[in-house]
């Protein structure tokens, strides 16, 4: 079917709730909408559903009056209410497509909250610019942590022995992963934004309003004086790892988001550099189980056909994965747009020339779909979406990414790291050998594989 | 600073400006009048949506339409196939699609997008109508819906209806009325020849786990044609010749009322309200129908005999639930006020009382029922928010609590049980098989073995 205008069955969404998402990675922050009450209530339910957690967040109501006339005085009015009544240390405010295109700017509208006397002494109102029609919900997200960046870090003019890494869109789980990993090589790290113990609360009969995960401000202030930056995703994190450059002359590198082996020799490779300390043995350990997983089960990866699809930062690193695996990762889509992405994954698929790859516009799962029914797979990765695809072609699946709606698990257990690589590995063997004991004839049902 | 204590959830104030949608029913106590039918206060944490939400949920289960987004990606991704409302044949609702607009789409406007869409779409799915839903930046860019409809229209030979749900337009309560509004286009389109003098149109019912096929088999066993069910397992044919019912019966007054009230006035089909939710107002709705049709006496006794079979089914199995449950206590917050009448009926059949009760959109006639309903020291709440429900639920000792997606986690975290009596329903919850399931899923969730490691105002046991 050849489409002009259409997306059908979106692999991406808009931009707001990965400026949501973000905010809740700070200590003691309530997310703000500025915009209609619908587009709070929708991320609050999505993420909800993703995360089985409470997600507070504040919207501005927006009313035809504010459309007309510009939504400042909503948003002054939330600031007020906000502080007076929820008390969060900072508010983190993102625009939205109806905000935007009335023209709201959010400097000047939080600057005069502030000029006014509407932000208490000690607290913050920080903001981040995500229209809906640019980008992705990775875009927003990408935003929102350059806004923290930006809006908090200070340079004292002297260097710490700190380094900063910025997560790109990952779980609780694979933030709480990268700070042990830090912690085992003994590296002194701010990692930003962090929804460990946010969105992976424990269950303690209280609802908390503010839990007690998060980067803190002062971590944030501080990331200005750190000697260096590890961006974990060149879509979703390394805008802000250049903003630190530019405000308060802070280097950086970017790495892949550390899914998978090489990803992660990559990242533990550079944090030892930049720490100046040596890769310890237990985690030297952790790397040999899962080359030795690896080559135990080489036969029944190689030359598995997979299609997948979800976010930028984290298909690069997981399709460089499946190919380390032996696996043939044919069909490849992202709704998010972005040159950088399209130029990595070029790289690296020269190993495999024969793979179909298009992100941006209409590249949805309605196209995978296609590809997939032209070149059938053996295997599909994605978020909790690909299970319509899943079924109707009879294919194992893999859930990965976000949204996951239909599934627990993610929020816990790491994807990223070498305990990330394993599970990984284990997800993707487990399904592919439960179809293959569906589908045997009886006397080619193996007891032992 | 007053957060501390306003933010300790178990001793929290109410936010300012919300005293008038909150009022604790004493004896004797001051008669205030709820306020309701307000937006929202500006940085309150709602649990409200917003006008395009209203007009997408009434219309998404009409299966064998397409539904069109026009907008920036997010409003159709958030809305995918979200709600369990079943198909007996086609689905083409459960496909998310949008005109995904860009930057330049919203400086040039998206009217040509728009246009290829449709074509795109009609030609590829040939569905039997189109709805085409504008969001928010639709009204900012003023592009003109309704030509494009007309045009697609004229050419592809299907209704192609425009739904005017600009986001921040009112309130979900206005996203209903545009979502009438189409509908109103459809119907009289088609041919009310061979139609029952004794037939129906349910409305209101959007087919939540097979809902409205069980409300369907009541109504035809006692001799009743159904013309359409609007919207669930609904379909276009139905909906064009649904002027030819001599009823309508409404659920969900809410989102269905603009609707009968528009039939009424131009067709002249009257209607009532019913409710499908508990034996007693399940009993009643076909009662009500039946009564509409004196001269059948028939139909009647046939009501009779399936409100008598079916509760002698039902009723012995849920003694279990009710010994075990008696005594407990339930919060509700749901979207619409009617359903909340239904559900304090529903939860006393059972042995609960109600501490809490509270809607999105009711409105004062609403509240005025519910306060009257109501035993003493109930609270009832209007657009209310998480920290507010925290606190009652606490304080109130509520043991189970009623609501939606966001309200789910909330009930969790406190130790309490919950059911979902909103899109995520998973059983069917209306008729009389659906009060048992409803008492089974109150009665699992309430006694599950979970609480005793999940104790309520925090500490470990």
């Amino acid at each position: 079917m050849a489409r002009e205008g259409l997306t059908i069955n979106p692999a991406k969404t808009c931009q707001p709730i990965g400026a949501m998402y973000a905010a809740l990675g700070i200590h003691g922050c309530l997310p703000h909408s500025h915009g209609s009450q619908g587009c709070c209530s929708y991320h609050r339910s999505t993420l909800t559903r993703h995360y089985k957690e409470p997600v507070m967040a504040s919207t501005s109501s927006f009313t035809e009056g504010a459309s007309v006339f510009g939504g400042q005085a909503n948003l002054l009015a939330s600031i007020e209410t906000i502080f007076s009544v929820y008390d969060p240390d900072v508010i983190a405010v993102h625009s939205t497509c109806l905000s935007e295109t009335i023209g709201d700017d959010l400097q000047q509208i939080t600057k005069k909250a502030k000029d006014d006397g509407k932000i208490p002494e000690g607290k913050y109102v920080i903001y981040a610019s995500t229209p809906s029609f640019v980008g992705s919900h990775i875009t927003g997200y990408a935003n929102m942590v350059t806004g923290m960046a930006e809006q908090f870090a200070v340079s004292t003019g002297e260097k710490t022995d700190q380094i900063n890494i910025v997560a790109g869109w990952m779980e609780p789980s694979d933030m709480r992963e990268i700070k042990s990993l830090a912690s085992l090589m003994d590296a002194k790290i701010v990692l930003f934004p962090d929804t460990s113990d946010v969105l992976d609360a424990p269950q303690t009969g209280k609802h908390e309003f503010y839990p007690k995960g998060g980067v803190t401000i002062d971590e944030l202030r501080s990331t200005g004086d750190s000697k260096c930056s590890l961006a974990l995703g060149c879509m979703s994190a390394e805008p802000a790892a250049i903003a630190l450059d530019k405000k308060c002359k802070v280097p950086f590198e970017t790495l892949d988001m550390p899914i998978g082996l090489s990803a992660t020799d990559r990242f533990i490779m550079a944090l030892s550099k930049a720490a100046g300390k040596p890769v310890p043995a237990s985690i030297t350990a952790e790397r040999g189980r899962v080359v030795d997983v690896m080559a135990d089960m080489e036969q029944y990866f190689y030359g598995k056909k997979v299609a997948l699809f979800g976010d930028p930062d984290q298909i690069m690193p997981l399709t460089e994965f499946l190919l380390d695996l032996g696996m043939k990762p044919v069909h490849i889509v992202s709704g998010t747009p972005g040159n950088r992405f399209e130029k990595r994954m070029k790289e690296i698929l020269e190993r495999a020339p024969y793979a179909n790859f298009k992100n941006g516009a209409q590249a949805d799962m309605f196209l995978l779909h296609q590809w997939i029914k032209n070149e059938p797979v053996d295997l599909l990765i994605g978020n909790t979406y690909g299970k319509y695809i899943a079924r109707d072609e009879d294919i194992p699946f893999v859930r990965f990414g976000f949204p996951i709606l239909d599934r627990v698990g993610h929020s816990y257990f790491p994807s990223v790291g070498y305990s990330g690589a394993m599970r990984l590995i284990e997800k993707i063997l487990g399904v592919l050998m439960d179809q293959q004991d569906r589908m045997a004839l009886e006397e080619k049902f193996e007891l032992v594989m | 600073m007053k957060g501390k204590e306003v933010m300790d959830t178990q001793n929290i104030n109410l936010l300012e400006g919300r005293e008038k949608q909150v009022y604790e029913k004493t004896a004797g106590g001051a008669e205030v009048e709820i306020a309701c039918d307000k937006t929202s206060l500006s940085g309150s944490v709602s649990q409200r949506a917003c006008v395009f939400c209203g007009s997408r949920v009434v219309l998404y289960p009409v299966a064998d339409a397409i539904h069109i987004v026009h907008g920036p990606i997010g409003c159709a991704a958030y809305t995918w196939d979200i709600r369990g409302a079943v198909s007996s044949g086609p689905e083409l609702h459960r496909l998310s699609f949008s005109t995904d607009l860009q930057e330049m789409d919203v400086i040039y406007g998206g009217e040509k997008k728009l246009y290829r869409s449709l074509v795109e779409l009609i030609d590829q799915y040939q569905p039997n109508a189109a709805f085409i839903y504008s969001t928010c930046i639709i009204g900012l860019i003023g592009d003109d819906i309704d030509a494009v409809c007309k045009k697609v229209a004229r050419e592809k030979g299907i209704p192609v209806l425009p739904v005017h749900s600009e986001g921040f337009k009112g309130t979900k309560k206005d996203g209903y009325k545009a979502a009438c509004h189409a509908l109103m286009k459809l119907i009289g389109q088609g041919s009310t020849e061979g139609i029952s003098a004794c037939s129906i149109n349910i409305l209101g019912e959007f087919n939540l786990a097979g809902e409205a096929w069980i409300i369907r088999e009541y109504y035809e066993k006692m001799g009743i044609e159904v013309v359409a069910t609007m919207t669930g397992d609904g379909r276009i044919d139905a909906i064009r010749r649904s002027h030819g019912a001599s009823l309508n019966v409404v659920q969900c007054s809410g989102s269905m009322t603009t609707l009968a009230k528009d039939m009424e006035e131009k067709y002249g089909i009257p209607f009532i309200r019913v409710s499908y939710f508990g034996f007693e107002d399940m009993s009643k709705s076909l009662y009500d129908v039946a009564q509409h049709f004196p001269d059948r006496p028939d139909i009647m006794e046939k009501a009779k005999e399936i409100v008598r079979d079916e509760i002698r089914k039902y009723y012995p199995e849920m003694q279990k639930f009710k010994a075990a449950l008696t005594g407990k206590k339930a919060a509700i917050y749901v979207g619409g006020a009617f359903k909340t009448f239904s559900l304090i009926k529903a939860l006393r059949t059972i042995g609960m009382s109600v501490v809490l009760a509270g809607s999105q959109t009711g409105n004062k006639e609403d509240y005025k029922n519910l306060k009257e309903m109501c035993d003493e020291g109930t609270v009832i709440v209007d657009d209310s928010n998480p920290v507010e429900l925290s606190k009652f639920i606490l304080e109130k000792e509520a043991d189970l609590l009623i609501g939606g997606v966001k309200e789910r986690p909330i009930a969790f975290k406190l130790g309490v049980g919950f059911c979902d009596h909103n899109h995520e329903r998973k059983i069917p919850l209306a008729g009389f098989i659906g009060m048992y399931y409803f008492a089974r899923e109150v009665y699992e969730s309430v006694m599950s073995p979970v609480w005793q490691f999940a104790p309520r105002k925090g500490g470990l046991r």
